[in-house]
């Protein structure tokens, strides 16, 4: 039984029926796509058309059309990679630990976050992958599998390799918990494409569903499997950003090298995930008419989500600023005085503004609650976290030991390229699932239409 | 609409064969206390004085070179200048480990409150009264460390030593003298360190202030039964927690960090946060136990208890990574001004014991015994643990603060016993007599029904 709190907002607007969610969410896979979704399709494949050429233009060229040199050995590459890979982290925050947090909210949002986090997961190691330059041999750079390289083997004691098992293992998990969670949305669509009679879209949708019939026991043993993901899942998501603030924080290079990183790294993951999500839900509901499941309430608590997350990150700058100073290391006061007043000093501030003051407005319920200032500050929380990794790659490293060595950065047409693909990929993947797979997981939100409704005036007793 | 429950309000008695208890720990502690000072006076020191030393050479042989900057000027204040007893030091040490670790329980109390109603959680009205109760230990605390710190300050921190800042003396320590301002503003450093205080005052208050505001909305819910003060507290959490999140870090550097003065992590205000935490959580689970013992909290029921022990569990994992995070890229990078701390801790009887022990109290056994979801509904069980956790991170913060300031004298004897079981049985006898003056739970709260609709 469940009991609901008058002091709580509702989650499902509108005086909603189990019924209506099945309509209201099927119905954009059952339409044709909408001209809207075709110009956008077009958009992001040309976009993803470019980066594929620049990425050809790499791999038969090498890493050198890059702007990398010898003293910023990692640019780009390494910011954009690690950029995505934060932001696929919101997707199983929201199903794994907001499960475990019995948030109720995370229900309308999860499907969505879970489809990014992919995406994004795919377009982080895009980089690596291209970074290795001689693409086909990087199994066995990345894998310890026996070859005839001679010494060619990988080193355990590299974060680098860490990377490649933590996200692998990441990607794999978040993979399985969001088809398991849409193969009963899928029998949904395989049902109404019976009454409606479009037998090849329902012998599609039922291969997709692996036929699920909904009995009692098979419900039972689908939420038992999601607690369990649930439960893997969550270490894992602190596992993966811990492991990339690893690929900097064991390294003896100030302003890598610092203690706080990899809880730092992942609050900071968060609060870039739960923006991208805010950017992609806040056009989704807005073209599906989905504004009675995802309500203001819930992109109010997403921008909580993000005021708790960004101060965390906030307090972690402030942290390594002060321990930079406090510990009396030349090298790293350095690093960081050379952050905010050196030749990157520009991006320093970018990121400080983006990041931490920025989403202080959200203190202010107005603009919390407001869809457009709310979209507008996802898109500024993206740019800082871009900054961030930016700052903390290219600062650290353009200020060599060797003064000879110092240096600038400067990103050719072909990094620009291939954050490009990727922006390419990400939509048009997106994309692909608005259009067919239902984008709210209707099971679950059917199992608090009870509860967390719009209470309307005849049913308000208390 | 559920159908309502109707509960009655409880009001806990602190009946006098409980207080006895308490005072017969109290006593007990006084004895050891009493005995475990006369050893250390008459002994001059401690039988384990021989092995530390050993172990001393040892280790200063393998991080000479830092040592000769780092420890060893720390250690030249016994050797050149005045001469506090062994047993006065570590004394003094004990006294401070044991008020910082209970000043953490009391504010994590709530702390723990706080959340609650910031995430406007619904299952825990039946614990949130625990909590408040505990914050009565706040100004205790705070009172008990400002004068722990005019008395004590010379033998447990270093930086406090004047001729440190004298750039003519013998004794000038560059590194140290750069800290300064951390410590003395606007006042010159080895002077008085007004800025130090200044931070534990404002703390301590602001903290108070807090928990007075908390518990006075609390105690109005009751008697006026709007949700207006459910609203209030929901605000007032909110702050309280963007400032608990700046002052917790600062905090650790100033009454820990800085006791290993040259020696800097910037992980290391999210570690004692995460120890106090973990803590706080045994601490408030434990009480709702032995409370249920006595027949209350007919409310609190196996769920309940079942998300007490989740967030054991969960928060002994959190504190393994980030010790984990901190000694994995400490000891990766092999900078000699970092290793030096765990140097200290992990060759030098009996920290290189604690050391161990500290990870399986902390993570081995919780992680262990808290898996099953069995394990976190049953009351014997987590009599079991809670204490383990409790123990445990006593132990953690022995060796955060004794090693820094004992160097290798420090050890764990009747007298540490002694002084734990006192500041214990007294922080037990505030929280108890602090949980008879509050019904012990709010009947107006509106979560109260989600509460005892709590099913998992």
């Amino acid at each position: 039984m469940q009991v609901t709190s008058s002091v709580r907002d509702p989650l499902v607007t509108g005086g909603k029926t189990v019924k209506d969610v099945s309509h209201d969410i099927s119905r954009q896979v059952e339409g044709k796509p909408t001209s809207l979704w075709w110009m956008a399709m077009a958009v992001s494949l040309a976009v993803l058309g470019f980066g594929f050429y620049c990425i050809c233009y790499l791999l038969w060229n090498g890493i050198g059309v890059w702007g990398l040199n010898k003293t910023v050995g990692w640019a780009w590459d390494i910011t954009n990679f690690v950029w995505w890979v934060g932001i696929g982290h919101a997707g199983t925050l929201i199903s794994a630990i907001l499960l475990l947090f019995r948030q109720k909210w995370r229900m309308s949002i999860n499907r969505a976050a879970e489809a990014m986090t992919i995406f994004a997961v795919i377009c982080a190691a895009t980089f690596p992958l291209m970074h290795m330059g001689r693409l086909w041999l990087g199994f066995y750079w990345a894998l310890p599998l026996p070859n005839a390289f001679g010494s060619l083997w990988v080193n355990f004691n590299s974060p680098l390799l860490w990377d490649v098992f933590a996200i692998s293992t990441y990607f794999t998990v978040s993979l399985v918990f969001w088809y398991m969670g849409l193969i009963p949305d899928f029998a949904v669509i395989r049902d109404r494409a019976v009454v409606m009679g479009n037998k090849t879209r329902a012998s599609i949708y039922n291969i997709l569903s692996f036929g699920w019939q909904g009995g009692a026991k098979t419900w039972m043993r689908y939420e038992s499997v999601a607690l369990i993901l649930a439960g893997v899942s969550t270490p894992l998501v602190l596992s993966v950003h811990t492991i990339v603030s690893m690929d900097f924080a064991t390294s003896v290079i100030p302003g890598w090298h610092t203690t706080i990183f990899p809880p730092y790294f992942v609050a900071g993951a968060i609060f870039s995930g739960f923006a991208m999500v805010l950017t992609l839900l806040l056009i989704t509901r807005k073209v599906f008419k989905l504004e009675d499941y995802i309500t203001i309430y819930h992109i109010e608590l997403m921008n909580i989500i993000i005021i708790v997350t960004g101060s965390i990150v906030g307090i972690a700058y402030i942290t390594e600023l002060f321990i930079a100073w406090y510990s009396g290391v030349e090298y790293e006061g350095y690093a960081f005085y050379n952050r905010v007043q050196g030749p990157y000093a520009w991006a320093y501030w970018s990121m400080m503004t983006c990041n931490v003051i920025s989403p202080q407005l959200f203190w202010i319920k107005k603009i919390r609650t407001s869809i457009v200032a709310t979209f507008v500050l996802s898109i500024i929380v993206n740019i800082g976290m871009w900054f961030e990794r930016f700052v903390i790659i290219v600062t650290s490293l353009h200020r060599d030991y060797l003064p000879s060595s110092w240096t600038m950065f400067h990103p050719t047409m072909y990094d620009i390229g291939e954050y490009l693909f990727t922006f390419g990929f990400f939509f048009a993947a997106f994309l692909l699932f608005a259009k067919f797979f239902p984008v709210i997981n209707m099971a679950e939100v059917k199992s608090i239409i009870k509860s967390d409704s719009e209470k309307t005036t005849h049913d308000s007793h208390h | 609409m559920a159908h309502q429950v109707v509960v009655t309000e409880e009001h806990y008695v602190f009946k006098p064969a409980t207080k006895k208890n308490l005072y017969i720990v109290l006593g007990i502690g006084v004895g050891l206390f009493i005995l475990g000072l006369v050893l250390a006076i008459s002994g001059g020191g401690h039988h384990e004085g021989g092995d530390g030393g050993h172990a001393a050479v040892q280790s200063s042989e393998l991080v000479a070179s830092v040592q000769q900057h780092a420890a060893a000027s720390e250690g030249h204040a016994t050797a050149t200048h005045h001469e506090t007893e062994p047993w006065v030091k570590r004394l003094y040490s004990s006294l401070w480990m044991n008020n910082v670790f209970f000043a953490g329980i009391g504010i994590i109390g709530l702390f723990f409150v706080a959340i609650q109603y910031a995430a406007q959680a619904g299952w825990s009205v039946g614990v949130k009264r625990i909590g408040i109760a505990m914050g009565n230990w706040i100004p205790i605390a705070g009172v008990v460390m400002l004068i722990l710190w005019f008395i004590t300050h010379h033998d447990i921190f270093h930086w406090t030593h004047d001729y440190l800042y004298n750039k003519d003396g013998a004794e000038f320590d560059p590194i140290i003298n750069k800290k300064a301002p951390f410590f003395f503003w606007p006042l010159a450093g080895g002077s008085f360190p007004i800025f130090f205080i200044f931070r534990m005052v404002l703390f301590f208050g602001v903290w108070y202030w807090f928990f007075i505001m908390i518990r006075k909305n609390m105690a109005a819910e009751d008697i006026q039964g709007t949700t207006s003060f459910w609203h209030k507290n929901v605000v007032l959490s909110t702050v309280f927690l963007i400032f608990f999140g700046v002052s917790s870090s600062i905090a650790a550097w100033d009454w820990v960090m800085s006791i290993d003065t040259h020696w800097f992590s910037t992980m290391f205000g999210w570690y004692v946060f995460a120890s106090w935490w973990v803590t706080g959580l045994a601490v408030i689970t434990l009480i709702a136990v032995w409370l249920k013992d006595a027949g209350y909290l007919k409310i609190v029921n196996s769920n309940h208890l079942h998300d007490l022990g989740k967030f054991m569990f969960a928060f002994s994992i959190f504190w393994t990574y980030i010790w984990f995070s901190q000694f994995l890229l400490i000891y990766y990078a092999n900078i000699p001004e970092e290793t030096v701390y765990f140097f200290e801790r992990m060759r030098n009887s009996p920290y290189s014991w604690i050391f161990y022990l500290n990870l399986i109290l902390n993570f081995v056994l919780p992680f262990l015994l808290l898996m099953t979801r069995d394990a976190k509904r049953q009351m014997s069980m987590l009599k079991l643990v809670c204490p383990i956790i409790i123990v445990g991170h006593w132990f953690d913060f022995f060796n955060m603060v004794t090693p820094g300031v004992m160097k290798h004298d420090g050890g764990v004897g009747l007298l540490e016993i002694g002084l734990a079981l006192i500041f214990l049985s007294l922080f037990l006898l505030v929280a108890f007599s602090s949980l008879t003056k509050l019904p012990l739970f709010g009947k107006n709260d509106p979560m109260l029904q989600e509460s005892l609709h709590h099913h998992i």
